[in-house]
């Protein structure tokens, strides 16, 4: 089997146009387990340790963005530099795994997986990030709500590959929050990422659909408070976070159930909404 | 008799230093799925994908095409017995006509490459009849279910009826207990390496379990060949826990060596270690307790059913710890207690850490402190009023010969400083769900719970498991042979230390552990620090007293005023002392020793009898945060005092203290194989949960040593104790800390919250 391993994105694109089947390996916990498992027999695969323009990332000050390369494992999240910049992607990047899992995974494996579960995407839609896809045919941008189709499922078309995450500096209170029932290295039974950029309030779930859902209504409904002067109160945020539950689409299955999920659901959108205004 | 022995360096009573520790640190350590063979081929087992279902046909003529593949083998392969078990020999080799549990072998091949195989596999047509699934314990006992084994589906039913059964008390409790389906998780999964002989009637194993010959005596009997034309050396083992007493690859691994005349090596992955060993059965326990109104125990009622999946493993055994632990470390003289063992589709299950005592345990202290809830009495009162000690009979009519210093135990953990109260501002990952960061200091409430149990030690109901040793003293130094299995708990460290002390050497090697020697016995039910830990020092003893002989008979001193003295045999009441690398220099002794406990007997059909050994008592204190809106926790504290007599090993003795409650708080609150019509849903390390260093809380350990006159070094096993009444005593400070019943475990956030 063949294993590439390219120096810059034009190298990697021109190698996945000559191989579409070929699978792409950046951190490999998702892909290298799918492998052991024999869940997936690749052909060949683009190794993209070597391309060092994926491995960092940069604050435009300028635009206040934060261009994230695809490559980057979340280990990067967690330093204080970025906590100020992104407190819930830092914050949701120290739930994932262990910390060996954390130096190797990278975000732009998330998107690759496109898993429910996987614990930067809801941030990335509280965010409105933006994807930035490579191919041989030059680049094109697309928001992560049209990016995500379900559940391992993106709008990756053949030939493309994931170069960088753009996402706005935080501007207001944000915080992401996980369910397990183990107190490190678990996957999320259910998630929520809270944030009040530029003023708007925003709200994601993680592990509660078939993709990350964003709770129009409740954000809708406590959108008219966050622009008063008063903050809102509890009985405001208890009906913010039953909309939220509302949104949620939760299943019963080995990890939990439904009926939990959903409750626990309200009460991170309560806990977070109440972190923010600091009640 | 327990003598004061002397103190030499490293010896007993000593930290001293694991023997294979520097190895297994560094990343040395020889493990079995390590082994490795010239011309080795690689052997991998074919599984049922269904849990019940009639094998119409099995076609293995295109994995035998495949270029590479060295032999396909089925039931019709199996030239001797066709089934095996450790009591009953009720399961197959390979299932034959009917598979009855998911995972239950079909065929096996032997290849040039682990990916061979595995193609090899798929290449093999097996069409199966679907059969309907029996996955409820209950409906087992429903004479009009159909079988499906031909032993039937009661494994074992046994009744306890003690003193008066009409006994009412002023207080009743009652609830019905569920056990969830735990797996032994050890770290090393299955792995063995099988040479054959040259003259192919024979063979060699290296494998990891817990009993040489036991594994010796039922592979032989599947390959039809004579015991000692199995020979079996230990491969490293990464930890057992109970799941390696049952043969898993090994007869699997000789027949396709056999079959192709050439060495084979097998090693389950993770996923395939869920299927391949029995795990801890899963039980549903109903109590009623009558107490007078000091919440003195007047009588227990219990039925427990004990789900032994597919076949019979060792579910009998694991039935009478449960029924004859049923009262716990408290007096009792009436009870009333039914207890069945039955057959379904589901997984297989066998011995684990605790063995039957866990799922009584959980059961027992939920109603001492429904007593003391009812009484509006502290847990702890209730616990002490009802208190066992040495001389009391047990709903089984058998005295505590043990010592059982149950209100010391309970007393001492009492006096434990509690953990300081929960910060305001705390480390959001010391916060229950840890790293999820969902909950708030504000959040949280604690609560205390308490678990105090009884575990007897060593084989029981007339069942003879000796262990045997052999010593060779020479030039100052000694060496010990014996087939025990070193599965991590620290007896080769312990082996030498008694060495040390009991003969004055430094040195002490320890020869291959295989059948080379007789039996050692199980490395299980607590008993090798008893058992082999006996058969060493015996041997050690034999040998000393002919070396004091010689010594005496060279010197003109009688052996009988000999000493040994750290390193030198003394006279105490002469001038006369030599040491021991002097008085052995050009001399051999080598002496060998079976160490036998006391007879036992079985129970009668009211459950009376002097069915056990001995008896080993511990106390738990759990302290636990809990998030009472998300179900979440986190334990604080783990405070416990055990009774291990005498620890010959006290960083050993901490260790398994820490294990065990590391594994109890998995019971408590996450490790659960969730089986669903038949079915494992979550055979892997994702999502089958073990605490980690996040979840483990800080252990404060004390021992009560006092030594037990039984026991050969005055030592009681501390292997099981720790993780018995751990998990009742988390399960209580959630409890305490939410106001609210929850008769399960693992409690799942649900419990907690919904």
């Amino acid at each position: 089997m063949p294993i590439y391993t390219p120096t810059s994105v034009r190298e990697a694109t021109e190698i996945f146009a000559e191989n579409p089947e070929a699978m792409l390996l950046a951190g490999g916990t998702d892909f290298m387990v799918e492998v052991n498992f024999n869940h997936r027999k690749p052909s060949s695969v683009i190794n993209l340790a070597r391309v060092n323009e994926l491995k960092s990332w940069h604050l435009d000050t300028q635009t206040s963005v934060i261009r994230i390369g695809a490559t980057v494992p979340f280990s990067q999240f967690e330093s204080s530099e970025f906590e100020q910049l992104s407190p819930a992607l830092s914050h949701a990047a120290r739930t994932v795994g262990s910390p060996q899992i954390r130096n190797t995974a990278s975000i732009g494996g998330n998107l690759g997986t496109c898993s429910p579960a996987g614990d930067s995407l809801p941030v990335l839609f509280a965010l409105d990030a933006q994807i930035e896809i490579a191919s041989l045919q030059g680049t094109r941008s697309l928001s992560i709500h049209d990016f995500m189709l379900g559940p391992k499922r993106n709008a990756l078309s053949v030939g493309e590959i994931v170069a960088a995450i753009t996402i706005p500096v935080a501007s207001g209170f944000q915080d992401y929050a996980k369910v397990g029932v183990r107190n490190a290295m678990v996957i999320s039974i259910a998630s929520a990422c809270f944030a009040l950029q530029d003023n708007q309030c925003r709200i994601a779930l993680g592990s509660v659909g078939p993709t990350i859902i964003r709770c129009n209504e409740a954000e809708k409904f406590l959108q008219d408070y966050i622009t008063q002067s008063s903050p809102p109160d509890l009985e405001t945020i208890r009906e913010f976070s039953r909309l939220a539950a509302v949104a949620a689409q939760p299943i019963d299955d080995h990890r939990s159930t439904a009926t939990y999920r959903r409750h626990a659901i309200e009460v991170l959108a309560r806990r977070l909404a109440m972190r923010s205004f600091s009640l | 008799m327990v003598e004061t022995l002397t103190k030499s360096r490293f010896g007993i009573g000593t930290n001293a230093p694991r023997p294979d520790g520097t190895a297994k640190v560094s990343g040395e350590f020889s493990f079995s799925s390590d082994l490795w063979a010239e011309n080795m081929l690689w052997g991998a087992t074919l599984r049922s994908p269904h849990p019940h279902a009639r094998i119409i046909s099995i076609d293995t003529s295109a994995a035998l095409g495949l270029s590479g593949v060295e032999a396909v083998i089925t039931a019709k392969d199996v030239p001797g017995q066709l089934t095996y078990g450790l009591i009953s020999a009720d399961q197959p080799v390979f299932a034959d006509s009917v598979v009855r549990y998911m995972g239950e072998p079909v065929a096996a091949v032997a290849a040039d490459h682990p990916e061979t195989c595995r193609r090899a596999l798929d290449l093999i047509e097996v069409v199966y009849e679907a059969l309907p699934v029996l996955s409820d314990p209950e409906g087992a006992l429903d004479p009009t279910v159909a079988a499906i084994h031909p032993d039937g589906n009661l494994i074992r039913h046994q009744r306890i009826v003690s003193g008066d059964p009409d006994v009412t008390g002023d207080v009743v409790v009652e609830d019905t207990y569920v056990i969830g389906m735990q797996d032994q998780a050890f770290l090393g999964t299955e792995s063995a390496l099988a040479l054959p002989d040259s003259d192919g009637a024979g063979v060699v194993m290296h494998v990891a379990t817990q009993w040489l010959h036991e594994d010796q005596k039922q592979i032989a009997a599947c390959l039809g060949l004579a015991p000692e034309r199995v020979r079996l050396q230990l491969g490293g083992v990464g930890g057992a826990f109970g799941a390696r007493e049952d043969i898993s690859l090994q007869v699997h691994t000789a027949l396709l060596a056999l079959a192709t005349r050439r060495p084979i090596k097998m090693q389950y992955g993770r996923h395939e270690s869920f299927f391949g060993h029995v795990h801890r059965h899963p039980a549903t326990v109903w109590m009623r307790h009558h107490a007078d109104t000091s919440g003195v125990i007047q009588k227990i009622e219990a039925r427990f059913l004990f789900d032994g999946g597919a076949y019979a493993s060792t579910s009998s055994a694991v039935l009478i710890n449960g029924v004859t632990h049923a009262q716990g470390p408290y007096k009792c003289d009436n009870a009333v207690v039914d207890g069945y063992a039955v057959r379904t589709n589901n997984p297989p299950c066998g011995a684990m850490r605790g063995f039957g005592v866990v799922q009584a345990c959980f059961a027992h202290e939920s109603q001492m402190d429904k007593i003391a809830q009812a009484l509006h009495l502290d847990p702890v009162e209730v616990r002490l009023r009802n208190a066992m000690q040495q001389g009391d009979r047990l709903i089984t009519g058998q005295v505590i010969e043990s010592v059982a210093p149950v209100q010391r135990l309970i007393e001492e953990t009492r006096q434990i400083p509690l953990p300081p109260e929960a910060s305001p501002h705390p480390d959001p990952l010391s916060l229950p769900g840890g790293s999820g960061l969902a909950s708030e200091a504000r959040h949280v409430r604690r609560g205390i719970g308490w678990g105090v149990s009884i575990k007897n030690i060593m084989y029981s109901e007339g069942f003879d498991d000796y262990a045997t040793a052999r010593c060779t003293l020479k030039d100052g130094k000694a060496s010990l042979k014996f087939a025990t299995s070193e599965v991590g708990q620290g007896f080769v460290t312990i082996a030498q230390q008694i060495a040390r002390t009991v003969l004055g050497v430094d040195d002490v090697d320890l020869e291959a552990i295989d059948t080379d020697i007789g039996s050692a016995g199980s490395t299980s039910a607590s008993r090798q620090t008893w058992m082999s830990g006996g058969a060493v020092d015996g041997a050690c003893r034999l040998v000393r007293e002919r070396l004091f002989q010689i010594v005496g008979q060279q010197h003109n001193v009688d052996p009988l005023r000999l000493v040994i003295e750290e390193d030198e045999i003394v006279d105490p009441l002469g001038a006369f002392r030599v040491s021991v690398r002097e008085a052995t220099r050009d001399l051999v002794i080598t002496e060998e020793f079976e160490h036998h406990h006391r007879p036992t007997e079985d129970l009668d059909e009211n459950g009376q009898g002097n069915c056990h050994v001995a008896f080993a008592f511990v106390a738990h204190r759990a302290v636990v945060d809990v998030d009472p809106e998300l179900g979440l926790v986190k334990v604080v504290q783990i405070a416990t005092t055990q009774d291990v007599g005498r620890a010959l090993n006290p960083l050993s003795v901490l260790g398994q203290i820490e294990g065990g409650i590391a594994q109890g708080l998995g019971l408590a609150v996450m490790e659960e194989i969730i089986v669903k019509d038949g079915r494992v849903l979550n055979p892997s390390f994702t999502d089958y949960l073990l605490p980690t260093t996040l979840d483990a809380p800080e252990v404060v350990a004390r021992l009560v040593e006092e030594p037990d006159p039984q026991a050969p070094l005055g030592a009681k096993g501390v292997g099981e104790p720790p993780c018995i009444s751990v998990t009742p005593a988390i399960v209580a400070a959630i409890r305490d800390a939410i106001g609210r019943d929850i008769p399960r475990c693992p409690v799942r956030p649900q419990d907690i919250c919904l």
